[in-house]
Parts: structure tokens; sequence; C-alpha cells
């Protein structure tokens, strides 16, 4: 029976990302000076785990790294070693390693060899005196017998990506480059192994072997740098032990249990037990009677023979009517046990595949649904009134199932918050400066989609805290502040959307030092701007009012881009800042994208849906608020306001009912501080719609966001108000130049 | 009927790699995620064999085994450490505390099997 164990791969990424996290998170939070030991446990368990997850899946290089790694965590761990900044640091860049190894693994990114070396060098160093314990051997290697007797320490390092070729393919190359040096495998992925060749011959006799059983154009070749060494002469020790333990075991060969040879053996097999095997299986045979709740002072033969009975055996109804009866008495049980005993077998994993079909197929049901609701509302409610109640409880069933399904794909802000802390961190002592980071409400939860996109934003956000906002320790002294600058994260639901917030006590905005940079970009500045309009300035592109450029930010490329992100995610950014006393950024967003507010509009025979958020209002102007400005489109006077008219039947070449705006009816929409007046026929309703991806389906089409399914059956597209704005204004352009 | 294994590893690949490697091999398998939930397990129902990892949150392999061999259902039961600890020092406490023999990570599926058929069949 043979057991592939390559469809746990996926597992073991996932779990040793987790750990790599959860050890990052360790690490930032110890006190370097009075180190809880619970805590170095715990980040000792990581290291631990991911070593033995890596070892056992064959990823040679993880376990190289988190062997290293463990060996000085123990040995600080057992308070053999004061726990230092340095050791802190040095964890900390072997987990960035350890996350390069596992993506190189996962996704095949590079990995740089280089940096490895580097951190390996630097716990070694750390560790200094300690001598470097045997490490467990990984992956299969191979050493021919004539090869055993030659040192291959100094040799050249040369690793080869094989393409995909079939397992046995791989051990017999193994088994051929053996022959020349040291070889060991390393899986990539499901079908493709990488190999590690240490030999004194050359890479064309490499290649020629390889030739064999490959087309060495599809194979990818590095030389690596030499061990050092050290390293070489471990690998050398580690080479006798494994060959002692006929390739299997890593134990030194002192024997456990000297007055048994056969524990010896077995100790070399990698595993052995304290008794005699005959012994622990006649316990086990006593304890499970024991367990039974009976047990026997004679064999059980002996009794029966005693008794006279002839052994007939159960006849198989009685055997059948046994297991049912035991089948049954499990299940009892199995309802019995509260569930959760441990936090994972509360939860599973799904793909986000799956998750996303599961949305899916909830929207078209809940199109279904809407469908029937609509046909049966012509129906008489007297003469069906059982099939009527029906249609309305399959609405609130329908809802509620939405919202749950909704509900799987919302994930908590803690996987954003998380990553920031190493980053102040680092920023912050790059800087000099000191940072307290805080957050709050890393448990609220937000739609998967959204909380990839915040990332980005949000670091800007961070990053722009620490540089400009919190002050160097000597100016916040002289300002009567701690020396440490406090930067609040924090997540919060309120209605339907989350606000999440960065909020330091720094310095502030400067109110004249903005007014006076917007003034040089040639902004237009009216006079008594309330503070919250200045605000809104360093949001133009190009803005910034950084002293110096530090190659954190400042560059002027950011705050624009944070805008554009977050009005892409139908978000608003608010900010809020007091001189002396700190800056708060406020994004306000909503939980999902996949359902959507929408208005439904119609323009000749077509129906469209208009996002609710960017609606302000709509109105039917009168003939004197409407002015045609010459070749620039026509314009509407909203309460002494001009706004252009973006005619939606030109936009999209329709015939439309209605050409002039009078007629018709006028719809406001803002976004980007931007206002329009949507020209349509009319309003036909507001609903909720399932937002359907155009692109995945068809393709990108400027103006339109998405499409959604309505009730009666028939696509409705969503305008992309945004664009509708921007390219209003293109065809005004155009317009002027044509 | 199947003999059941009780299989303590906090690392879920690993669990879920021994799990299927011995539910493959014919064994009922019940799956444990540190020590205190092995604990539980081995207390809600009786199991043939526990195959258990050293270090684990909650509670280690060797506080797992001394509880279990504490209990009256569990003197004479079988029970394997699963540990990448390759010291002597290790394998006498693991003894100490009353494991029967153990196997060292990183093992392969063959050879855990290997293993438990020769101590339970």
């Amino acid at each position: 029976m043979t057991i592939d164990i390559s469809q746990f791969f996926q597992v073991f990424f996932d779990e040793a990302e987790e750990l790599l996290a959860e050890m990052e998170r360790l690490l930032l939070a110890v006190d370097v000076d009075h180190p809880d030991p619970e805590d170095l446990n715990a980040v000792f368990r990581t290291a631990h785990s991911v070593k033995g997850g890596a070892s056992t899946f064959g990823i040679t290089d993880m376990t190289e790294v988190t062997h290293i790694l463990e060996t000085l965590l123990d040995r600080v761990r057992k308070g053999e070693m004061p726990l230092t900044a340095e050791h802190v640091d040095a964890f900390l860049a072997a987990k960035d390693i350890l996350k390069m190894q596992l993506d190189g693994h996962r996704h095949g990114s590079s990995v740089d060899q280089d940096a490895v070396g580097n951190v390996r060098m630097m716990l070694q160093s750390l560790a200094q005196d300690v001598p470097v314990t045997a490490m467990a051997p990984i992956a299969p290697s191979f050493h021919s017998n004539e090869a055993q007797a030659v040192d291959h320490s100094g040799g050249k390092r040369y690793r080869l990506e094989l393409p995909a070729m079939a397992h046995r393919e791989v051990q017999a190359l193994g088994a051929e480059l053996g022959l020349m040096g040291h070889v060991s495998i390393t899986p990539l992925d499901k079908d493709r192994n990488a190999m590690l060749v240490t030999t004194h011959e050359s890479l064309d006799d490499l290649i020629a072997i390889c030739s064999f059983v490959l087309n060495p154009d599809d194979m990818k070749v590095t030389e690596l740098p030499p061990l050092d060494d050290v390293q070489a002469k471990r690998e050398g020790d580690e080479r006798a032990k494994v060959e002692n333990a006929l390739g299997y075991g890593f134990f030194d060969s002192t024997e456990l249990q000297p007055q048994s040879a056969g524990a010896a053996a077995k100790d070399g097999e990698g595993y052995g037990f304290f008794q005699p095997l005959d012994e622990i299986r006649a316990n086990a045979e006593a304890s499970s009677e024991d367990a039974r709740g009976y047990g026997f002072f004679q064999p059980v033969e002996q009794i029966r023979a005693n008794a006279g009975i002839v052994d007939t055996g159960p006849t198989p109804q009685q055997i059948a009517e046994e297991e049912k009866k035991a089948a049954a008495k499990k299940e009892e049980k199995a309802h019995a046990v509260p569930h959760g005993a441990g936090a994972e077998s509360s939860s599973i994993r799904v793909s986000i595949e799956k998750v996303d079909q599961l949305i899916n197929l909830v929207g078209e049901l809940v199109i279904t649904q809407a469908m029937i609701e609509q046909r049966v509302g012509i129906l008489d409610p007297m003469k069906h009134e059982r099939l009527l109640n029906g249609v309305s409880q399959l609405t609130r069933n329908t809802r509620d199932l939405q919202e749950a399904v909704m509900s799987i794909r919302m994930m908590p802000m803690d996987f954003v918050f998380s990553r920031f802390p190493r980053m102040v961190r680092d920023l912050a002592a790059k800087l000099g400066k000191k940072v307290d980071f805080i957050t709050n409400g890393a448990a609220t939860e937000l739609d998967k989609g959204l909380i990839e996109r915040i990332v980005d934003p949000l670091t800007h956000l961070v990053r722009n805290s620490i540089d400009h906002g919190i002050e160097m320790p000597a100016v916040r002294r002289a300002a009567g502040k701690s020396d440490a600058g406090r930067l609040f994260l924090s997540a919060a639901h309120q209605g339907g959307n989350i606000i999440i917030e960065v909020s330091d006590d720094g310095g502030g905005l400067n109110r004249e030092k903005i007014l006076a940079k917007a003034e040089q970009n040639g902004v237009p500045l009216s006079e008594n701007m309330s503070d919250a309009d200045v605000w809104q300035l360093i949001f133009a592109p190009g803005f910034s009012t950084a002293e110096q450029v530090t190659d954190v930010s400042g560059r002027g490329v950011g705050m624009d881009v944070v805008k554009r992100n977050i009005s892409a995610m139908g978000g608003v950014v608010d900010i809020r800042s007091a001189r002396g006393f700190g800056t708060t950024i406020s994004i306000s967003l909503p939980l999902t994208l996949a359902i959507l507010d929408g208005m439904s509009i119609r323009v000749g025979e077509e129906v469209y849906i208009l996002p609710l958020g960017f609606v302000v209002e709509s109105l039917q102007p009168v003939p004197d608020d409407v002015k045609e400005i010459s070749g620039k489109g026509r314009v509407i006077k909203v309460r002494g306001e001009y706004l252009p008219l973006v005619p939606l039947y030109q936009m999209f070449d329709i015939t439309p009912r209605f050409t002039d705006p009078c007629q018709g009816i006028v719809v406001i929409i803002e976004t980007e501080g931007r206002k329009a007046c949507l020209f349509i026929d009319e309003l036909v309703g507001q609903q909720q719609v399932v937002v359907k991806n155009l692109e995945s389906n068809y393709r990108k089409v400027a103006g339109i966001s998405g499409a959604t399914i309505l009730g009666d059956g028939g696509v409705a597209l969503i305008l992309d108000v945004a664009a509708l704005i921007r390219s209003s204004r293109q065809l005004a352009d155009e317009q002027i130049f044509s | 009927m199947a003999k059941t294994i009780l299989a303590v590893d906090d690392s879920s690949s690993l669990r879920q790699m021994v799990a299927f490697s011995l539910k493959a091999a014919g064994y009922q398998v019940v799956e444990a995620v540190d020590g205190q939930d092995g604990l539980d397990k081995a207390k809600q129902q009786t199991v043939d064999l526990v195959l258990t990892d050293q270090n684990m949150p909650r509670m280690d392999g060797l506080q797992l085994i001394k509880l279990l061999r504490e209990l009256p259902a569990y003197q004479k039961t079988p029970i394997l450490m699963l540990t990448t600890e390759s010291s002597d020092e290790m394998k006498s406490k693991g003894r100490a505390a009353g494991a029967n023999g153990w196997l060292v990570k990183p093992f392969d599926p063959q050879r855990l099997i290997e293993v438990v058929k020769k101590v339970i069949g």
C-alpha cells in the first residue's frame, strides 16, 4: 500500500503560514527585559511545529532554518542565554526568511538564497559556541557505497529544478546522481521536485546524467554559494549518522537499552518500545477487557472449558444484532458529546472558490425568488391565500439564507491589523521615534474582498502617521507629551458600514502649510475655508507638505491614491485634526460588495441600476434652470449651483423617450467630491441587487461596473458613477476640440 | 471490529496525515488537538492505542501520558510518543511517564503503520 502525502502539502502550507504569523505576533509582544517564560515556550512551539511539518513533508530548506532557530530558542527559553533585542531581531528575520521559503514552495516565488545564508549566519553567531546538534535528515538522501567514503564538503552545490516527472524517475535520477555526490530532494509542488547536489564533478557531467531521463532544457540549474566549513562538516557528520541508521534514523547510535540488541536496531529505525512487544500486546488485551467492564482471573478458554461450554460462536443473526446495537450506542454517544472541545474541531477550511460558488447560487436563488414573487403578485389573494403565504415565507427564508451565506465571506479585521505591529516597530526604529501601537476592534468583520483591498491604503495611512504625524521624542518632550507617540488603529461597525480609523497623537495637520502648498500647486482656494475643506486638499494628486522626502513617505504619491482606492470600494475618507494634538483619518466602507442597494432607472427600453450610495436627489428641472454652454453641453442650476448635465442616452447611444430634461428626470449623483446631473427617462424603483461581475462573464465595459438579474429575469447593467462623471467631462472636452 | 487509535497532535497537517494513513490501513482514528483535548477524548471513549505528540499547547504529551495512566481504562493501553525530540533524555522522560514506545518525526506513513501493526495488529 502506498500513501501519497502530497495531498497534505496545502494543509501544511496554510498551517505554517499561520504559525509564522503567530510567531511574529508573539515576538513583537515579548518584553525583552522581562520575557514571560510562557511566551518564549509558545514561540519555541511555533518554530518546533513548523520544523516538524517541514521535515515530515520533505521541505528541506525550511527544516534547516527552523532547526537553527529552534536550537537558539530552546537555549533562550531554558534560561541558558539571556534574551536580547538582537535575538528578537534575528528571530523576526528568520521568520521573514521562512515566509519567503514557504512562498517559494507554495507559489514558486523566488527565494533569495543570500538572505537565507545571512540569517543562518546571524542565528549561528548568536548561538556561537553552542554545538549545533545533529539535524534530522529530511528528504530521502542518496549515497552509493562508493560515495560514502568520499567527502563532498568543499564541493560545488547545484540546485536542479526538475520538470514534472514520475516519482519513480526522480528516485532513479537521485540514485544515479548519488554516485557523484550528496543529493537531497525537495518537492516543489505535486509533480515537480528540486534536487540539491553537492559534488566535485563538473556541471556538464551532472547534466549528462540528467539527460538520460529528461530534456536538460526543461531543467533549471543554479549554482549555490558554497556552505561554510562548519556547515559542511555538520552535513558530513550527519551523513555518517544517516548511513548508520539505514537511511532513516537520526538518533545518536548510543544505545538506549544496551541490554537489548533489538531495541538498538529499532532505535536506528526511528522508533522503539520500552517493553517487549508481547508484553505490550498482552497488556493491551487485558486492558481492553478491563475497559469493557469485566475481567477474568483465568484465561477465558479455561473458564469455558471448565464450565463444559462447547464453543459454537455467535450466530450470524446475533452478530448483526450486536453490531446494530453497538452502532446505535455509538451514535447516541456522538450526540451526547459536546462539540468544539478544541478550537480547530469547531472550524473547517474551505476554499474561497467553494464559498463564492455558494454565494453565486444563493444569488441565483434570490433572483428566482424575486421572479416568483413578482409572478404571484398578480394572483387573487382570496383564491391563492396559501400559495401567497408560502411565497412570503420563501422570501423571508431566502433573505436569511443570503445573510448567512454572505457572513461566510466575512473575515475579522485582525487579518489586516496583525501585519502592522511589525511594520510600526521597524519604521519607528528606522526613524528614531518611539511609538506605542494600539489596536481596537480587530474582531470586527468585513468582506474578504474588501479586506484584501484595504491593506494598501491602510498601510499608507499608518506610515504617514509615523513619518509625518508622530514627532521625534525630543520634540514631544518639549511639547509636554510623553516620549512615545500613540498610534491607534480601530475598526467598528456602524449600521451597514465599517468605520476604520487611524489616529495619532502627533503634531496634527498644519493649515497654513497646506494652504500655501495648495496655492503653489495652483489649486483654487476660497477664503475662510473650513478646516475640513482644507484637510481634503491633501488628497489632491502630487500633494506633500513634507519638508524633506524620506524613503518612508512624502513623495507626494499616496493620499490621492488612498482616496481613489477607498472610493473605488464605495467608501469615504474623512479627516479630523487639531494642531499639536494629532490627526484621525476615518474610513467608512460598505460591509460587502456582493449586494448593492440600487435604484432602477429607465432610458428608452433599457433598465439600469444606479448604486444608491451615489444618489443625492432627483428632480425635474424647469426650463429656466437648464442652460446651454457653447460647446460644453448643458448645465442645470440646482439651488444656486450649476451642475453638468449627463444625458445617459447620449453616453450609451440609445433612443430615449425624452431628449428634453424638463420632460424626463434628472438624478443628482455625487462621487469624488464632484456632482453631476444624470438625465434619464424615469425612475422605476429601489431594490437590493446581487452584483454579477461583467468582466468574468463578458468583458470590461466603460461606464458599467457590473450587472444584475432583475425579478422578471431580464439583465440590468449597473452604472459606474465615477466613470460616468469622468467621461462626461471628456465628452465635453472632445466637443470643444471637434 | 476495527481498532481505534487516538492521534494527538497540535499540528493539523501532521494530524491529518497520521489519521489518513491509519484509516487507509483500516483503523478507526480519533483526533485531538492537544493534550487536554486528547485526555477529554480518551475519557469519552476507550481507544486501543494512543499516539501523541510531545510539544503541544495547554498540555504536553508527557503530562497527557501521566494522566492517562491514572485512568483505570488506560493503565495498560499502548501509548506511543510521536516526537521530534531525538534525545535519550526525552525517551527516558517518556518512559517514566508511562509511554510504551516512541516514533520519531519525521516518519513516513508506511513506517507509522508498520509500528502500529506491531503493537495492536
